[in-house]
């Protein structure tokens, strides 16, 4: 292939946006690692930061927290998910294109709507804020997520092997759990994944639903910057950026090749 | 697939969907129902025993100009933002479904991609540091010239810009290039044979073929940009006074709950009535 003036172009076009997304990301870990706290140069090297935040027992509470919940997010989201993607897999019946385009809403509505709405039911019916409101709204906000993903691995599964097993004596449950369970997986894992970043990173909806002093991180990093900002909030959210990125790259590897392997 | 033939299918997809659905229910659909009951009440229940039911909210919104310039105020940012995202995030998807092929093309999609799967509050975070003043921007750029530089851009709308635009810009180019990659390339080979300029290829094939998944995109920057309000808070500062800080504040400084749940609702009828319009375009690009 040819490589014309425009081709050239275009790279550093990409090189560009790609300078302008990791940036900023790379200038706060650095930053992170920096020894003045007001983000003076020359750079000078020191783990302080991370020390400091290692010893502040509200950003650990808040990070134990934090991971909790996005695990518990993780497991009921995917159960109920998997479940559901299954059903609208297998199963023809009235209303199920309307059960697909219910799963719009929690990704396209602003965040901002849905966590103020559930702010006012959860106070209604008796929940009020705190964690087990975080979760709730957590999960619903998962949920589309894993049922996108493992129906897009359902897709390719040919329902002849469950016919065929079927044909061999096999029971509807031997079937599900057998042939088709292992055949969805990798994208069970994938939806999984899905799940704890969209709970992790998710700061709209657990900000109107945490109780104050009780939070999750990003809702107290986000008061913490609104306060005057420190390098340790840096060094955590260094950690976090570098987990959550972690955590993607693995789940789009397995929603892409999971089947290949 | 199967067709539902008898009661224990039936029992079986009840007992397999609703578990999800109810959740659902319960977690978002009961929720934006609830907020539209409660945009109607002068008080809350659990607040006071004699609450009523009342205009007064949306009043509020038509008699105090305020809300109406915040609310236009935020769409024009989501504007803004939209087309940013566009003219910067289609020539990159341009040029990676259409001029980078193999492993190479691969890699660099999952790294366009990975930021906007990280965590939002964290990016914006580091903008802060980037821009704030006498900060690494202004250092950087006078790598490049001779002068002291002195840009302020933090606590501007730029800065609320360029942290939107860096949040939101991977949706523009993950969905064009989905949608670019989709284009068999014997059209594009037809059209060449045929003396099309590289001009001609793009506006009239290109652009057309590709134009579902760009406005998905859109949407999906515009959408959230209109609703944002941790964005404007934090590189905003004082000009940082969107419709969806007002919206915040009525639920976490003011509690006037009411107020709050009608002014999400003006901008949850603003965001449907969006999807509504571009759904024709969205249903194309589904398939």
């Amino acid at each position: 292939m040819k490589t014309s003036l425009l081709a050239h172009a275009g790279r550093v076009w990409l090189a560009l946006i790609l300078f302008f997304l990791y940036a900023p990301i790379l200038v706060m870990a650095a930053m992170s690692l920096n020894a003045s706290p007001f983000y003076q140069l020359p750079f000078k090297f020191t783990t302080e930061w991370y020390e400091e935040m290692a010893g502040n027992e509200q950003i650990i509470a808040a990070a134990i927290r934090s991971v909790l919940i996005a695990c518990v997010t993780t497991v009921i989201a995917t159960a109920l998910g998997t479940c559901a993607s299954v059903a609208l897999f297998r199963y023809d019946f009235k209303g199920k294109r309307l059960l697909q385009v219910l799963l719009f809403p929690p990704i396209a509505i602003p965040w901002l709507i849905t966590g103020t709405a559930m702010l006012i039911f959860f106070f209604f019916i008796g929940i009020g804020r705190g964690t087990p409101a975080v979760i709730v709204g957590h999960v619903a906000l998962a949920l589309p997520y894993v049922i996108v993903t493992v129906t897009a691995r359902l897709s390719s599964f040919d329902i002849a092997l469950e016919e065929a097993a079927r044909s061999l004596g096999a029971d509807s449950w031997t079937v599900l759990r057998r042939v088709t369970l292992p055949w969805i997986s990798p994208g069970i894992v994938a939806g999984g994944l899905f799940a704890f970043a969209v709970s992790f990173d998710q700061f709209v909806v657990s900000y109107f639903l945490s109780e104050p002093g009780d939070s999750t991180l990003p809702v107290m990093i986000y008061t913490a910057i609104r306060k005057g900002f420190t390098p340790e909030i840096n060094a955590i959210s260094t950690i976090i950026i570098t987990l959550s990125m972690g955590i993607m790259f693995l789940a789009t590897r397995k929603a892409k090749f999971g089947g290949e392997h | 697939m199967a067709e539902l033939t008898n009661a224990s299918d039936r029992r079986r997809l009840v007992a397999l969907l609703s578990p999800a659905y109810l959740w659902l229910l319960v977690a978002v659909f009961l929720p934006l129902s609830a907020m539209l009951f409660f945009s109607f009440l002068t008080d809350l229940p659990q607040d006071t025993p004699d609450w009523g039911f009342t205009l007064g909210n949306y009043a509020r919104f038509l008699s105090n100009p305020t809300y109406g310039t915040l609310l236009w105020k935020s769409v024009t940012l989501g504007l803004t933002v939209t087309l940013a995202c566009i003219l910067i995030g289609y020539p990159c998807a341009l040029v990676l479904a259409r001029t980078i092929k193999g492993r190479a093309r691969e890699t660099l999609f999952l790294l366009v991609i990975l930021p906007f799967w990280s965590n939002s509050l964290v990016r914006i975070f580091s903008w802060a540091i980037v821009l704030r003043g006498n900060g690494v921007l202004e250092r950087f750029l006078e790598l490049f010239v001779p002068f002291d530089l002195r840009l302020n851009l933090m606590f501007t709308t730029t800065a609320v810009v360029i942290g939107l635009v860096h949040s939101y810009l991977p949706y523009v180019i993950l969905t064009s290039y989905l949608a670019l990659q989709a284009i068999d390339d014997d059209i594009i080979e037809a059209a060449r044979s045929m003396g099309a300029s590289r001009l001609t290829i793009l506006r009239r094939l290109l652009l057309p073929l590709s134009m579902p998944g760009l406005m998905a995109g859109a949407v999906l920057v515009f959408v959230p940009v209109v609703g944002s309000f941790m964005e404007p808070r934090i590189l905003g500062g004082r000009v940082g006074t969107y419709y969806g800080t007002v919206i915040e504040d009525q639920f976490v400084a003011v509690y006037n709950w009411p107020l709050g749940a009608a002014l999400s609702f003006i901008l949850l009828a603003v965001v449907l009535l969006i999807l509504a319009l571009a759904s024709p375009i969205l249903r194309k690009a589904n398939t």
